[in-house]
């Protein structure tokens, strides 16, 4: 990169920096509400709602299938859609903080 | 040799299995020792460590004894409420992912000490972050050493407790000094499949044989069934009265959760006063499972000895797709060992009149023993000898990760930065090997003390200190450019000590009681009592107090908000202290890395004589 030993102005402007975090914040706080969500949400449904929960599926409670089974996969999907993103906005970033410089 | 082994009252297969582990350990230790040469192969394996590879050592890192016989364990004798540990270990790793993993590996350094003196331009600061590294550390290594000591003394009847704790510090302390970083990320990696490997196929069999995990589940009834579902042909053995009844072991706000309040509700003196507490069990339940949630997802998020391993990816993206790897490898192993649990509810329930390491904690490895009843010796015998390989690539694989960090905090932190600043990276390297000695020395003796206390109450209390210390601070200086050194270790100090405090009073009391309960005679139970005031004073505080109590043992709850408070308070009040280049730092933590700007602060650093 030759144009680093020039003053690139657009990446350390605090505009810049401040652009970035707040990207990269609301990507991350959007996901951590969706697993925030069910984490308040499993032990809530437990407390209010124990004859739903205790119903049998497959032989399992439901509760106890959903803790005990499906929040792995949750989590999953949750970090595949994360991680996708979160490159994305990496190479978008880059390629927008170059173009800025060689303007 | 059958015969001698026999006579000892030791199961040949359960040897052989466990010594093969032992011995592939040693021999990847040399093999690996000739390849890792430099100190960066020592102390961050050359930073060039494939994600299958980082995501398998990770994974095989973390999986530690509580995971592997403690989890299983807790559910046989707690029920439902035990699945929360299993849940938040594996999901903890999402909240570093989503807002840790990445920028901590842009900005780049060996440990996490490293990472407080860059981000603070403060060596005080740095000191405080190595003493919480040792802490943690030595506090989760003892639980791991217990679990060496009680398992070599179940497959060597007859062994001292000491002897296990001995032999294993004895076999990790070489295998670090051999290889160091590089040469234990192999190690662990392997040791990663071999405990999937340990924990699937010998349920798999198990559960052909006598019935499937949710057969076995439907056997329980619930509070809204007259009648258990449970198909037909599923056996059961009639449980102990100790055991928890069926209707409270499958539904949530069990007995892990009601333990304190169900204290008081046996000392209250009235009806009225029993009724008025049981009216708080389920609201006292809820709050403890919120902040046992709190504990175990922070506190995984904030563990140094696997932060450190963040620092092994070549770059910001691979740690981002290590983290999704190993979300996945230990998400897969935990759906297992509550299926021990279970199984072991039905067919083992003797195991609830036992207590500590010979009670419900060795389900897993009894459970395989039972088709030797069933004419299927052999088989028995072999499962049996795989799950005993798994207990042990399980304790010797997380005691090898915590070792690492805690050398290299020595050496490099200690040794390296405050001690001798010029040391040669010859001199470095013998540092990492004797840190390695002395760390593994003071990790044997204290192991050898802990055989009276719970190995996942042990756990328990290093993942609520990490979480009200490590990850605000992490978290704070990642995302807030107003942090300050002050504010950052009044906060880390804050939480963490006061986190640690309450749990201290929980455990005094605990021991206390523990002890107290064996005593028979009541002439000698009042004595006991005299001669512990102060444990009975809080004993009897904890009755009186319920909520108290609860906030206590499981302290995240306050703790992290506590931390993170103090730290936004302290940090305004201190606001001019606010590093210089703070803007320069939050570039290069948030940048993406083909901008360069790793070497551009690197540069401006040695202009200004830094570093």
């Amino acid at each position: 990169m030759s144009e680093s030993s020039s003053t690139p102005d657009t990446i350390h402007s605090d505009a810049f920096l401040a652009r970035l975090m707040r990207d990269q914040l609301k990507l991350s706080v959007a996901c951590a509400l969706c697993f925030a969500v069910a984490l308040v949400a499993l032990p809530l449904l437990n407390y209010f709602q124990p004859a739903f929960m205790a119903q049998r599926v497959f032989g399992f409670t439901l509760t106890w299938l959903i803790l005990g089974v499906l929040f792995f996969p949750f989590v999953w999907v949750i970090s595949f859609v994360f991680i996708k993103r979160s490159i994305a906005l990496e190479d978008a970033e880059a390629k927008a903080a170059q173009d800025g410089l060689t303007k | 040799m059958n015969a001698l082994l026999a006579a000892a009252g030791i199961d040949p297969w359960i040897a052989v299995c466990s010594l093969a582990t032992v011995v592939i350990t040693v021999g990847m230790g040399f093999w690996t020792a000739g390849k890792s040469k430099s100190a960066g192969d020592f102390f961050v394996a050359g930073r060039s460590v494939s994600v299958g590879w980082n995501a398998s050592a990770i994974s095989g890192e973390y999986l530690s004894a509580a995971s592997f016989m403690g989890v299983a364990g807790m559910v046989m004798a707690t029920g439902y409420d035990a699945l929360w540990y299993p849940v938040c270990y594996a999901c903890g790793y999402l909240f570093l992912l989503l807002f840790i993993a990445g920028p901590l590996r842009r900005f780049g350094a060996y440990t996490i000490p490293d990472f407080a003196e860059g981000r603070y331009d403060s060596p005080v600061f740095r000191k405080i972050a190595v003493c919480f590294v040792l802490f943690i550390g030595f506090f989760y290594t003892m639980p791991q050493m217990k679990g060496a000591g009680t398992t070599l003394a179940y497959i060597f009847p007859g062994l001292p407790y000491w002897a296990g704790v001995v032999v294993v510090g004895a076999v990790i302390t070489l295998n670090v000094s051999l290889g160091g970083m590089k040469g234990i990320t192999l190690v662990q990696a392997f040791q990663y499949w071999l405990k999937v490997f340990a924990i699937t196929v010998p349920i798999f069999v198990l559960a052909s044989l006598v019935g499937q995990y949710q057969q076995h589940l439907a056997a329980n009834k619930t509070a809204q069934e007259t009648v258990a579902a449970a198909p037909a042909g599923i056996e059961r053995k009639a449980l102990p009265a100790k055991a928890p009844t069926d209707e409270a072991w499958i539904a949530p706000f069990g007995k892990l959760t009601t333990k304190a309040l169900d204290a008081s509700i046996i000392a209250a003196k009235t009806p009225e006063a029993k009724a008025e507490l049981e009216a708080h069990k389920k609201p006292y339940s809820l709050l403890y499972t919120y902040s046992l949630i709190i504990a175990l997802v922070c506190g995984t998020a904030g563990l140094p000895h696997i932060l450190v391993r963040f620092y092994t990816n070549p770059d910001g993206v691979a740690a981002k797709r290590t983290t999704m790897w190993v979300m996945i490898l230990i998400g897969v192993f935990y759906v297992f060992p509550p299926v021990y649990g279970v199984i072991g509810r039905s067919l083992t329930p003797e195991l609830y009149d036992a207590v500590g390491a010979k009670g419900t904690d060795k389900v897993v490895l009894e459970l395989p023993t039972l088709l030797a009843g069933r004419d299927h010796p052999l088989l028995g015998s072999i499962l049996s000898g795989i799950t005993c390989a798994g207990a042990f690539a399980a304790f010797m694989s997380t005691f090898s990760g915590l070792l690492v960090s805690m050398s290299s905090a020595l050496a490099h932190d200690i040794y390296g930065r405050m001690l001798k600043p010029d040391a040669t990276p010859e001199q470095r390297l013998k540092a990492f090997k004797w840190s390695a000695l002395i760390v593994g020395l003071v990790a044997v003796g204290l192991g050898s003390q802990v055989e009276a206390l719970e190995i996942n109450f042990m756990v328990g209390q290093a993942f609520a200190i990490a979480a009200a210390s490590y990850f605000p601070l992490l978290f704070m200086s990642v995302w807030w450019r107003g942090m300050t050194m002050r504010g950052a270790a009044t906060g880390m100090l804050g939480g963490g000590l006061s986190a640690l405090a309450a749990i201290t009073l929980t455990s005094i009391s605990d021991v206390a009681v523990a002890k107290a309960k064996k005593i028979t005679d009541a002439a000698e139970l009042s004595a006991y009592w005299a001669d512990h005031p102060v444990a009975k004073a809080i004993a009897d505080s904890w009755v009186a107090n319920p909520l108290v109590r609860i906030l206590c043992e499981q302290p995240a709850i306050w703790a992290v908000p506590l931390s993170i408070i103090l730290m936004i308070v302290v940090s305004k009040a201190t606001a001019s202290t606010v590093p210089a280049d703070v803007r320069m730092k939050m570039l290069v933590l948030h940048a993406p890395e083909a901008l360069g700007l790793k070497q551009e602060y690197i540069k401006e650093h040695e202009g200004l004589g830094g570093h």
